[in-house]
């Protein structure tokens, strides 16, 4: 990066701001100057304007034509075959498993983990720093966490040393090394355990808090009538928590169907391992498929439709208990 | 990470930082405290043992950074004992190694900074205004109109892309070129694609998080400020915006962690080039093209993961507070 680079982007922050903040500032002050007829009418315009248009331009619009793209192929006939490719093609229909694989797996390890984690450093000495071990993978990108994991699945043919942690372990053992990456199934199995790394602290930062929520008299009164430490888990803290589970779960799920950095770092997606997320990828943008890109990521929102009706459904009827 | 907003997640005000209440109970009988000491001894020993399994990959790739090439090569980090050697000099080719292979990292990092900032700030504005709209002004539709903005939340990004880019090339590319005839040291490749792209993505789920807080300003404040015959504009800049700063403050964070990590929206918007591309992106391009290299992606990948934890860890009241009042971006 040259000097006359770094200053280029240095006067186009400058300059975006500037614009930008000419923008706001015209708009609001031309939001109190409005004519006295309809004054209301132009204020409300004013305040809402921005945000409503680009969210028209960049959601609303897009996802009605992407709908349709889906149905329509190179040349603009209606067709259903982007689908019927989806559903036949066998490297296709191994996505969508790949798909309810990581769908199915992620969620409940993550949940499990980060319960029980919580759980058991609720009220320990150094609870925050515990707590923070396992928040940080959030922070970090996924294709972080993507390098940071190739590196542990990294393959040394038979005689040399191994320098990635997995085979390590396997040798020690006296087992021979693997090209983990490109061995289905295991492969997909390996891809999702980053995923976990990655979610269980969001699931244990959750939880922990939804566990102090519980009232401490429910808890005493077990340990009064003599319960032991698991019927006090599952008789009073699980119910205590429901609400939490159900969002960590399905958050964590909708999170898993969107994962692309993750497939898309490590493997491309080949060695099928591809995902819904990362194959609409592939063929928009690579293989130049949008018609089947588009039935994709159509696939894509109905998968998430219902996780996310469940949850406002759950979140609205633990609104009227309370 | 998801886009609904629980917005009541059951959880307490005072619970939004990873501090939690340590408060042990003093005042309860002694045997009672002697058991609780013995369950929790195997749960410490669990904990810490989860703790380990989680801190090691990072461990393995930061120890790494930080040794000669011939050694990442040929033994592993964890012989770094029997093995041992130190340098910098992954973290200096990394960085500012001008030869045209290395990574060249510093283009991508301010990259990532500028980036983050407008794509922060942008959505920021605008849904604050939008959410005060929505909160404290009355017209017919307000339900209907808010529904939607809450609905589209649900859209995937996916479902967006393939549209937005067809928009951008047919109507931003030619003021792009333009702009870069006026005033040249401004490449073609610029900026702009990617603070609307991120901007509009983020708009639904702000809007809905600062106008959780924003509706529960307390409605005598803000009729007082009327009484007093000011008028929206004000109202909005000297008493909304103020009191809505922890909420602002919070997902201020939380977006700009998320720009900083996103890689689908640089793939497609940013070219790919070192005008544009961000850290993430050419961290993932690194590891197909220099993917043999460990001493450099060890290093580049620290490099990229060291700033959001920085900003995470010295605010993490906010972020996690924002984390808890609702959801999770998509």
């Amino acid at each position: 990066m040259t000097t006359a680079d770094l200053l280029g982007k240095i006067l186009q922050v400058v300059m975006g701001l500037a614009v930008f903040a000419a923008v706001v500032g015209l708009l609001i002050f031309l939001i109190d100057k409005a004519p006295k007829k309809g004054r209301d009418y132009w204020q409300l315009a004013g305040f809402l304007a921005p945000a409503m248009i680009l969210v028209a331009i960049g959601l609303i619009y897009p996802a009605i034509r992407t709908s349709i793209l889906a149905f329509q192929d190179s040349s603009g006939d209606w067709t259903l075959d982007n689908f019927v490719w989806t559903f036949t093609q066998p490297a296709a229909i191994r996505t969508l498993i790949n798909t309810v694989i990581w769908v199915l797996l992620v969620p409940t390890f993550a949940t499990a983990v980060g319960l029980a984690y919580a759980v058991f450093i609720d009220k320990s000495r150094g609870e925050r720093y515990y707590k923070a071990i396992l928040f940080m993978p959030i922070a970090i990108s996924f294709v972080g966490a993507s390098v940071i994991w190739k590196f542990v699945y990294e393959y040394r043919s038979g005689e040399r040393e191994q320098i990635g942690l997995l085979n390590a372990i396997v040798t020690a053992f006296g087992g021979e090394p693997v090209q983990w990456l490109q061995t289905d199934p295991i492969n997909t199995i390996l891809l999702i355990v980053v995923m976990i790394w990655v979610q269980t602290g969001f699931a244990m930062v959750v939880l922990s808090a939804a566990i102090k929520g519980i009232a401490t008299e429910q808890i005493e009164a077990a340990q009064l009538d003599g319960t032991n430490a698991w019927q006090r888990f599952t008789n009073v803290t699980i119910p205590g928590i429901r609400g939490a589970l159900v969002v960590v779960i399905t958050t964590i799920s909708i999170a898993t169907l969107k994962v692309f950095d993750i497939v898309r770092t490590m493997t491309a997606g080949n060695f099928n391992t591809s995902v819904v997320a990362n194959e609409m990828y592939t063929q928009a943008f690579r293989a130049s498929e949008i018609g089947r890109g588009s039935a994709l990521a159509l696939i894509l929102l109905v998968l998430v439709l219902p996780i996310i009706i469940y949850n406002v459904n759950v979140l609205r009827k633990q609104r009227e208990i309370r | 990470m998801s886009s609904v907003a629980p917005a009541d997640l059951p959880v307490g005000k005072d619970l939004g930082t990873l501090e939690a209440t340590e408060e042990s109970s003093y005042a309860q009988p002694k045997t009672m405290r002697v058991k609780k000491q013995l369950t929790s001894r195997t749960a410490t020993i669990a904990s810490l043992i989860i703790a380990v399994l989680w801190t090691i990959p990072t461990f393995g790739l930061f120890i790494s950074s930080f040794r000669p090439a011939e050694l990442i090569r040929s033994t592993g980090w964890w012989t770094i004992f029997a093995n041992p050697g130190f340098t910098l000099e992954n973290y200096r080719d990394v960085l500012f190694s001008s030869s045209g292979s290395s990574p060249q990292l510093g283009a991508y990092i301010v990259n990532s900074i500028a980036i983050a900032l407008l794509a922060t700030i942008i959505p920021l504005v605008f849904a604050s205004m939008a959410a005060y709209a929505f909160a404290w002004m009355r017209f017919r539709g307000v339900g209907v109109l808010f529904i939607i903005i809450f609905a589209l939340q649900i859209i995937p990004l996916q479902m967006a892309l393939v549209p937005v880019l067809q928009i951008f090339s047919t109507v931003l590319r030619p003021m792009q070129a333009w702009l870069h005839d006026v005033i040249p040291i401004i490449p073609e490749q610029n900026y702009l694609p990617l603070w609307i792209a991120h901007s509009m993505f983020a708009l639904p789920l702000a809007i809905f998080l600062l106008h959780n807080f924003i509706s529960e300003i307390p409605a005598d404040v803000i009729e007082a400020a009327r009484v007093d015959g000011a008028t929206h504009g004000q109202i909005f800049w000297r008493i909304v915006l103020p009191l809505a700063v922890p909420a602002i403050a919070s997902f201020a964070i939380f977006q700009f962690i998320w720009v900083w990590n996103d890689l689908l929206v640089a793939l497609i918007f940013s070219g790919g080039t070192q005008d544009v591309a961000p850290l993430t992106q050419r961290l993932a391009e690194l590891t197909g093209t220099r993917g043999q290299d460990w001493q450099l992606l060890t290093a580049a990948a620290f490099i990229s993961i060291v700033i959001p934890l920085v900003v995470f860890f010295s605010l993490q009241r906010y972020f996690v507070r924002g984390l808890l009042a609702g959801s999770t971006k998509g």
